[in-house]
């Protein structure tokens, strides 16, 4: 058993599995890299100060202006109307199913909104152009074809199934001994999800509703299709924007040749999305983390 | 006595209101979300399901959206999952063992640690402008089906790596230290024991990737892949469309007979990711009973 071959071959088959973990390293730094090297060429032409207080964003015109404002408003406008949605609905479902349903109903009902997770965005993106904006606007008859208010909406289903998932087991979690205690106190089923079941569950909610701002901000095709191309720096969810991941769409559309002020445009923009992502996902981990180490 | 008495029923007739009330609230959530989610099943089937027929699925792309059809596009999905399967599935299967079996605890393992959950966070529109950096650009692989499908497996390998992983600890180390007490390498204990029970796990976060790479656009449409293909691919070097861009492309005309066969385009899209779904939730739910009984 302890031949020389075997253990050579043992040797081996740790080297192919220590590879496969060592290329997920390099996916993570192949992605920092890539952008960001792009990035720090556009900023040789961008001043960064152009970029961060200009407000207009007018790359692909005749007379340049690199601020990434509107682009900036444009995302947390869509992406706020979403959160708006999907938080206010989430976690009532989410409350639903983890404090009055039976396990029976919860576990019918679960599956049937995962049904919306599983759905590509593009499909979200016909529904929000073609069937939710003319919906509206026969109730607001100023709201133009392309605008915030549609997608954020339509955004907000589709990134619900996320925020019910994540409050129903940080809900589900919270001890039944300390729900009795209260009950025993006399406490009517109201107080108890208000003051037990929701302040326990609380890094457990907060982390699913940074989860689903950082899942908005980056959400492309829907925008794409239904927010308009238009960069805006408005607050008013009734006109056409355009987000960080819209103008990305926009500039990969057209035949941008590589090395142009143009194309690194794209990669900044993106460095932005990353960051902002990014720091959203860890501070998301580390909630879910201190949840799982409470309870 | 009576006073406190009618003031505890006058409390709780207030408080039986509120109940009423916020459990109400609660439920008409949860209407909404079905609502919409009917109502969109409805307007796609509605919109669609007409021009749902043979000549549409047999067509290439055309100027006429009469004579407009999926070939070119479902074809090249066909291929461009394939693909993208073939390269994510063994490498997420070996880096999730890897990860459980093989990493020793330093630093770097635990950097890869915080890694793999940011990896799965990051938006799909970031993995095309790595696959466009990385593999149209540098290794010059310009907008072929492998440039697609290289870009899909990174897209879908922390999915993989994650449910995989979950899967491999749910195995019993009892089992396992059974068969290191029976002699067993750490190559035999991976070859009999770990991958023959978590397989039905690490099947089902499989078909899960493989639905959310079959709807994926963004990042096709960022490394540059083509809208009007007549030609089906011949080699990974072809250049492809698929599935989730032909639909962008109709949908983002204006003329209303492309939004027909957006609606139709979606409804094979759609079907398809669904069926995988509900495969994969079965097989969860299969999966479960077992390990529990």
């Amino acid at each position: 058993m302890y031949d020389k071959k075997s253990e050579v071959k043992e040797r081996l088959i740790g080297m192919i599995f220590g590879a496969c973990g060592m290329l997920f390293l390099f996916v993570t730094l192949g992605v920092v890299v890539i952008i960001f090297w792009e990035t720090i060429h556009f900023f040789q032409k961008v001043h960064i100060f152009d970029f961060i207080f200009d407000t207009q964003w007018t790359p692909l015109f005749h007379v340049k202006h690199f601020g990434i404002l509107p682009l900036l408003m444009g995302t947390l406008l869509v992406s706020g109307i979403s959160i708006i949605v999907a938080v206010s609905l989430g976690i009532l479902i989410a409350i639903l199913i983890s404090q009055y349903s039976s396990k029976k109903v919860g576990g019918l009902l679960k599956p049937i909104l995962e049904i919306l997770a599983g759905i590509p965005t593009i499909v979200y993106g016909y529904f929000a152009l073609l069937f939710i904006t003319p919906l509206l606007q026969k109730v607001i008859p100023s709201l133009s074809g392309f605008n915030a208010l549609s997608p954020g909406i339509v955004m907000g289903i589709m990134i619900l199934p996320l925020v019910v998932s994540l409050s129903d087991d940080a809900m589900s979690a919270v001890s039944l001994e300390t729900k009795m205690a209260a009950y025993a106190l006399g406490s009517s089923k109201l107080q108890v999800i208000f003051n037990i079941v929701i302040p326990s569950a609380i890094s457990g909610i907060l982390a699913a509703i940074i989860l689903a701002i950082s899942r908005a901000v980056g959400e492309t095709m829907l925008v794409a299709i239904a927010a308009g191309m238009k960069p805006t720096l408005t607050l008013n969810p009734l006109v056409p924007v355009q987000t960080i991941t819209a103008y990305i769409v926009q500039v990969s559309l057209g035949d941008t040749p590589a090395g142009t002020l143009e194309y690194r445009s794209i990669f900044a923009v993106a460095s932005v999305l990353f960051a902002i992502t990014f720091i959203f996902n860890i501070i998301a981990q580390k909630l879910r983390y201190s949840f799982k180490f409470k309870n | 006595m009576f006073n406190v008495i009618t003031i505890l029923q006058r409390k709780s007739k207030k408080r039986n209101w509120l109940e009423v009330a916020f459990l109400f609230s609660t439920v008409s959530a949860l209407g909404i979300a079905l609502f919409m989610l009917a109502m969109l099943l409805i307007t796609i089937l509605q919109d669609g399901f007409l021009r749902l027929n043979w000549q549409f699925l047999t067509s290439f792309p055309s100027r006429n959206p009469e004579e407009a059809g999926i070939l070119s596009s479902l074809v090249g999905s066909f291929y461009l999952i394939t693909l993208t399967a073939l390269i994510a599935v063994p490498l997420g299967i070996g880096a999730a063992i890897y990860f459980e079996k093989y990493a020793p605890k330093n630093w770097l393992n635990e950097i890869m640690e915080i890694n793999i959950g940011t990896l799965a966070g990051i938006p799909s529109i970031i993995y095309g402008l790595l696959g466009l950096g990385l593999f149209v650009r540098l290794m010059a692989l310009d907008r072929s089906l492998i440039a697609g499908s290289l870009t899909l497996a990174l897209l879908i390998l922390p999915i993989i790596v994650i449910s995989a992983r979950e899967a491999i600890r749910a195995i019993p180390s009892s089992i396992q230290e059974g068969a290191f007490a029976l002699g067993a390498t750490r190559s035999q204990l991976i070859k009999t024991i770990i991958l023959p029970l978590a397989l039905p796990g690490i099947f089902t976060g499989v078909i899960l990737a493989i639905s959310r790479a079959i709807g994926e656009t963004a990042p096709l449409i960022t490394i540059g892949a083509l809208t009007y293909i007549a030609f089906l691919p011949t080699s990974p070097m072809s250049y492809f469309t698929a599935l989730p861009i032909q639909i962008f492309n109709w949908v983002s005309r204006p003329q209303e007979m492309f939004h027909i066969n957006a609606a139709a385009g979606i409804i094979v899209l759609v079907f398809i990711t669904l069926l995988l779904n509900m495969l994969a939730i079965v097989l969860r739910n299969r999966f479960y009973k077992k390990s529990n009984s």
